[in-house]
């Protein structure tokens, strides 16, 4: 069985700064990180293999430091990694990213399952996931919470939803975006770190993929950002108090005044 | 300080830290509280190989170990145990102990025995015990009672250890018993025991004032039928075995000892520089700058004479007794002093267990205890030096 994790490096922080000019993130002295929901699909391919055997490879595009976080899911017991790296494919959306991981998946060759995180910490678009597998044309269930049995042809999952869960049977190859509640990350072993620091990380441009030039980067994405801020902070409520025939006539007052 | 330490110490250095404060701060209080054995934690320490970093790879382990030396990875294994031990000192011993048990069949083990007990403790499927200490035997070693009578392959065990460290938990144990207790401490011989073994059980799990996550048991013998081919080295080799596991495993207690301090230090130094009074943070009085830097340069000290003692041993000196005594010493003391200044910091605060400072001092004062109280170390090195005056 071939296991495959898409994963993506992000700047550790829950409070994104963002530079109003160029519409970017600021990224300098924050330190970079997996993603944490890439974490979980990184554990999810660990104990799959060690449950039916299998050979885990994990891949990320991205700027040459992206490397630091493949080698970190080497640590937790991923076999291979693969790091797409290109000036071409700086800007890229979703859909170009998506589009770029896949065919850099047709390249691997064979795969049986695909694993992401249900979406990245600093983007929070959930679109690369689904996305992948619509260039791929194979089935996708999100939210996965658990991998139940995996056979020859299918798999048994359980996807989250608001109310519960869905039972889900799908054929196999296909690709699985899971939630937190699926697992808990291992931390690295020490075998695995002085592995991650050995091992050779294959690194593949746009032109060792074949990308068609028209469908990457910031021109060959259909999304383009306009503006990009921090929206303002909500300022705190009044509380009126006194007794109720005033208190209501205040707040009348005050809200004929607000509504034009 | 840069202590030199290779690529892959830092690694380790690293890890242990991370799992230091990701997973056993977490839980510390709850477990010294409760006085539960960490499984849990273990079962992360394991996962991570830690058990596997002193055990050479060809059973299991991570040490390579060159051709012609039989014991190698105690820097490492100083390593790992100080930095679990700054989150808490009764977890990390657990840990510590557990390679006090594995170093007597490392270093007198055959090879059938080292095949057969070393990859389970290398992966940390089990954990390993060293049983010496008995009700009327602690600082006297040489009266200890327990006793193995040779009959039809098999050595017979009668007796009671007490005060043991994994005890109940581990699944392999080192035992000295008397097979001549008319040779004296030239009688005495050293087991590897079963759990499990017919005769072997488990008597009270002690109550202790610090290192509570840890267990403390009591070994029953009772005609316990141990294989022969589960003696280690040969009769009589007993207290030679001991004093030769000690004098490695010495600097484990010692690292143990440096991690409590530094982690006292560490929560000290946040706390002075949070804590206002009279208008200004404690930190800004000459007074309590002056006792957090005595108490960093004792501690500094401390990891200097450990860190260069596990790595004489690493680098093959066998003569370690009396600087591995001084490590053990030093350190503990230090712990002791460090933690007991970092409570004072803390002030009242400091003496209620709703923060977290006050178990350091509770579990600093086994390390002046243990593996041979500080009174003990003191003979050790005295002895040494005599004996080297009259060289």
């Amino acid at each position: 069985m071939n296991i495959i994790v898409c994963i993506k490096q992000v700047p550790e922080t829950t409070e994104v700064k963002i530079n109003p000019e160029t519409n970017t993130l600021i990224r300098e002295g924050i330190k970079s990180i997996i993603n944490p929901f890439d974490m979980y699909a990184i554990e999810e391919a660990v104990r799959i293999k060690e449950k039916y055997g299998a050979k885990t490879t994990v891949i990320t595009m991205g700027p040459p430091q992206a490397e630091e976080a493949l080698r970190e899911a080497i640590a937790m017991g991923i076999d291979e990694a693969i790091l797409i790296t290109d000036r071409s494919l700086a800007g890229s959306d979703t859909w170009a990213t998506s589009y770029t991981l896949s065919k850099a998946i047709l390249k691997l060759g064979s795969f049986d399952i695909i694993l992401c995180g249900k979406q990245a910490s600093d983007g929070d678009t959930a679109q690369v996931g689904p996305g992948i597998s619509a260039h791929l044309d194979i089935p996708q269930v999100t939210y996965v919470k658990k991998i139940k049995e995996i056979t020859e042809k299918s798999c048994f999952v359980e996807r989250m939803t608001e109310e519960g869960y869905e039972v889900i049977l799908v054929s196999l190859p296909c690709l699985f975006t899971v939630v937190k509640e699926i697992n808990e990350p291992r931390l690295p072993s020490l075998r695995g770190l002085l592995k991650a620091k050995q091992t050779n990380i294959l690194k593949w441009s746009a032109k060792d993929l074949n990308l068609d030039e028209t469908k990457i980067g910031l021109k060959g994405s259909p999304t383009q950002v306009i503006k990009i801020f921090t929206p303002p902070s909500r300022c705190g409520g009044v509380i009126f108090k006194g007794e109720t025939e005033e208190v209501v006539e205040k707040l009348f007052s005050v809200l004929k005044k607000e509504i034009p | 300080m840069d202590y030199l330490l290779t690529d892959e110490q830092k690694l380790l250095q690293e890890l242990c830290r991370k799992i230091a404060e990701e997973k056993i701060a977490p839980v510390a209080k709850e477990l010294d509280e409760k006085e539960e054995f960490p499984w849990q934690i273990i079962k992360i320490l394991a996962q991570s190989d830690l058990f596997g970093i002193f055990i050479p790879q060809q059973y299991g382990g991570l040490l390579n170990l060159p051709e012609g030396k039989n014991i190698g990875g105690v820097l490492d294994l100083c390593i790992a145990t100080e930095e679990l031990s700054r989150a808490c000192g009764g977890i990390a011993v657990c840990y510590a102990a557990s390679a006090l048990g594995t170093f007597p069949i490392i270093l007198y083990g055959n090879k059938e025995q080292k095949e057969r007990y070393l990859p389970d403790l290398a992966k940390g499927g089990k954990l390993a015990a060293f049983a010496i200490t008995e009700p009327e035997a602690g600082s006297d070693a040489s009266s200890i009672k327990t006793t193995a009578v040779k009959k039809d392959g098999y050595y017979v065990l009668n007796g009671i250890k007490h005060f043991i460290t994994n005890g109940g938990e581990a699944d392999i144990y080192v035992v000295i018993a008397m097979t001549d207790k008319t040779k004296g401490p030239r009688g005495a011989s050293a087991f590897i025991v079963e759990k499990g073994t017919t005769g072997f059980n488990f008597g009270k799990k002690e109550e202790k004032l610090g290192i509570r996550a840890s267990v403390t048991r009591e070994l029953i013998f009772d005609n316990c039928k141990v294989p022969e081919k589960n003696l280690l080295g040969k009769e009589g080799l007993g207290f030679i075995i001991t004093m030769k596991t000690f004098d490695v495993s010495r600097p484990g207690v010692a690292a143990q000892a440096v991690g409590i301090a530094q982690g006292a230090l560490d929560l000290a130094l946040k706390y002075a520089k949070e804590r206002q009074q009279f208008g200004k943070s404690i930190s800004s009085f000459q007074g309590i700058q002056w006792m957090l830097a005595d108490m960093a340069t004792q501690v500094e000290a401390a990891r200097a004479l450990v860190y260069a003692v596990a790595r004489m041993i690493d680098n093959g000196n066998t003569s370690v007794s009396k600087e591995s005594a001084m490590a053990k010493l030093f350190a503990s003391d230090v712990a002791m002093r460090v933690t007991t200044d970092a409570v004072q910091i803390f002030g009242g605060y400091g003496y209620m267990r709703d923060y977290p400072i006050e178990k350091y001092m509770r579990d600093a004062k086994i390390t002046q205890i243990y593996e041979g109280t500080n009174q003990i170390q003191r003979n050790i090195i005295f002895l040494q030096l005599i004996k080297e005056l009259a060289k």
